[in-house]
């Protein structure tokens, strides 16, 4: 796992949107991915990309967890002791996820009944400690905020395209919250109303989301030679 | 027989790697030696045989709905639920640093073996899926929550040290530049998570 240090922001006067604060918003979406490069928080981004709802409620909900979590943790970071550093930073996410569960249960239980588990499991999300670690306790909380952002985006692209391409060729359909799901092609298509289209049933089952993103890796590393690794 | 079950159930059928991505950040990033990996998965089996019978009792005797009736018959409408996940995370890491200080007093050779991964494990999604395996699922009793985390734990196991194993020898192939490393690890551990269905559908 690379846990590369961003630079401290040192300087005292620097706006929030100078170069070096818009690098931290612009790497993570490509030169430091936090899925395909640092290899953070893959557990739930590979559990939950059967459909693009809930791949967009999880995303949503990491956001949130990590731009709160960030700005906290980089807000307490001259108070906490080095050695109890870690308890602090669960119980801070835990009871950002609680918040994020009850909401979820209140406002859309479906998709809360079908992300089951993983919800809670956004706590042990590495992406999120890691961040919390390598950015917000030696960062000020405007860059912390902002780093947030980045790699919340980052994660959110990748499960994005991988529960779209799911969905697509597994179910035949996109779906979004609040919408349901929209099949788009027609039913006399389909082998048993006398067409010629099935379904790749393939692509529901879990390892198929270890694939795509493993194509994912290759096509976007064959475009960035930098991140070709060592055998 | 049902302890049987259980067990093959989580280390075959239920697979945290290949069925549900439990842990794949360290399994992903303590894969490159079989030693090394070996270490991580032994700490894991150890770690979840022992946090999920802990947390087993905190969910049947602190936080189900009516848990609290032992106490005295008023509370037995209260439903503290919505606590599970910071008290579970909060037992693991406690548990975690206990485990780490009482291996390293009475069993040197373990800690050897396993100390460096134990912090480690604290923030590793298998052990906290466990627990919230089990307090999803609803096991009758104790013993059957403690086998679900010891099968878990050994899937676990199995799957970190044969990536491991293929690992080792695909230094030595000819992988496509953009793959190498970690592209074709996450291929492989598809193909993996499909021989692994085969087992779907078993029932003993």
């Amino acid at each position: 796992m690379s846990t590369e240090t961003t630079p401290a922001v040192t300087q005292k006067k620097e706006s929030l949107f100078s170069k070096k604060n818009k690098k931290l918003l612009s790497d993570p979406l490509n030169d430091s991915n936090p899925i395909t490069v640092q290899v953070l928080g893959i557990c739930s981004a590979l559990a939950i990309t059967v459909q693009l709802q809930q791949a967009v409620i999880m995303s949503l909900s990491v956001l949130f967890v990590m731009i709160g979590g960030n700005v906290i943790i980089s807000l307490m970071r001259n108070m906490v002791p080095d050695r109890i550093r870690i308890i602090v930073q669960l119980v801070v996410v835990a009871s950002l996820v609680i918040i994020v569960d009850e909401v979820l249960q209140a406002f859309q239980p479906d998709i809360s009944e079908k992300l089951s588990v993983f919800v809670g499991l956004i706590i042990t999300n590495c992406i999120i400690m890691g961040r919390l670690e390598a950015f917000a306790l030696a960062n000020k909380p405007g860059p912390s905020f902002l780093d947030a952002i980045g790699n919340g985006m980052g994660y959110a692209w990748i499960l994005l395209v991988v529960s779209i391409v799911r969905e697509v060729f597994g179910s035949g359909a996109i779906s979004l919250p609040g919408m349901g799901q929209v099949k788009f092609l027609p039913t006399s298509w389909f082998i048993s109303e006398g067409g010629l289209y099935e379904n790749n049933n393939l692509m529901i089952l879990p390892p198929m989301a270890l694939i795509t993103v493993g194509i994912i890796i290759w096509i976007q590393r064959s475009r960035n030679q930098a991140l070709i690794e060592e055998n | 027989m049902e302890y049987f079950n259980i067990f093959v159930k989580g280390i075959f059928i239920e697979n945290m790697i290949f069925a549900y991505f439990l842990g794949m950040c360290s399994y992903l990033a303590v894969s490159k030696t079989v030693k090394t990996a070996n270490g991580l998965g032994l700490a894991v089996i150890f770690v979840l045989g022992i946090t999920v019978p802990i947390n087993y009792l905190l969910e049947n005797y602190v936080l189900k709905e009516g848990a609290l009736a032992w106490l005295s018959p008023d509370y037995a409408n209260v439903d503290l639920g919505f606590l599970s996940f910071i008290m579970f995370i909060a037992v693991i890491a406690s548990m975690v640093q206990l485990v780490e200080m009482i291996v390293e007093k009475f069993a040197p050779a373990l800690y050897g073996a396993l100390g460096i991964f134990l912090p480690l494990i604290a923030v590793n999604c298998s052990i906290l899926g466990g627990a919230l395996f089990m307090q999803d699922r609803q096991y009758p009793s104790i013993g059957e929550a403690t086998v679900f985390g010891l099968g878990s734990g050994v899937g676990w196991w199995i799957a970190i040290v044969a990536i491991a194993a293929i690992r080792e020898k695909i230094r030595y192939s000819h992988v496509p530049a953009p793959l190498r490393g970690l592209g074709i690890t996450f291929i492989i551990t598809g193909l993996m998570g499909i021989a692994f269905m085969s087992f779907m559908g078993i029932e003993i």
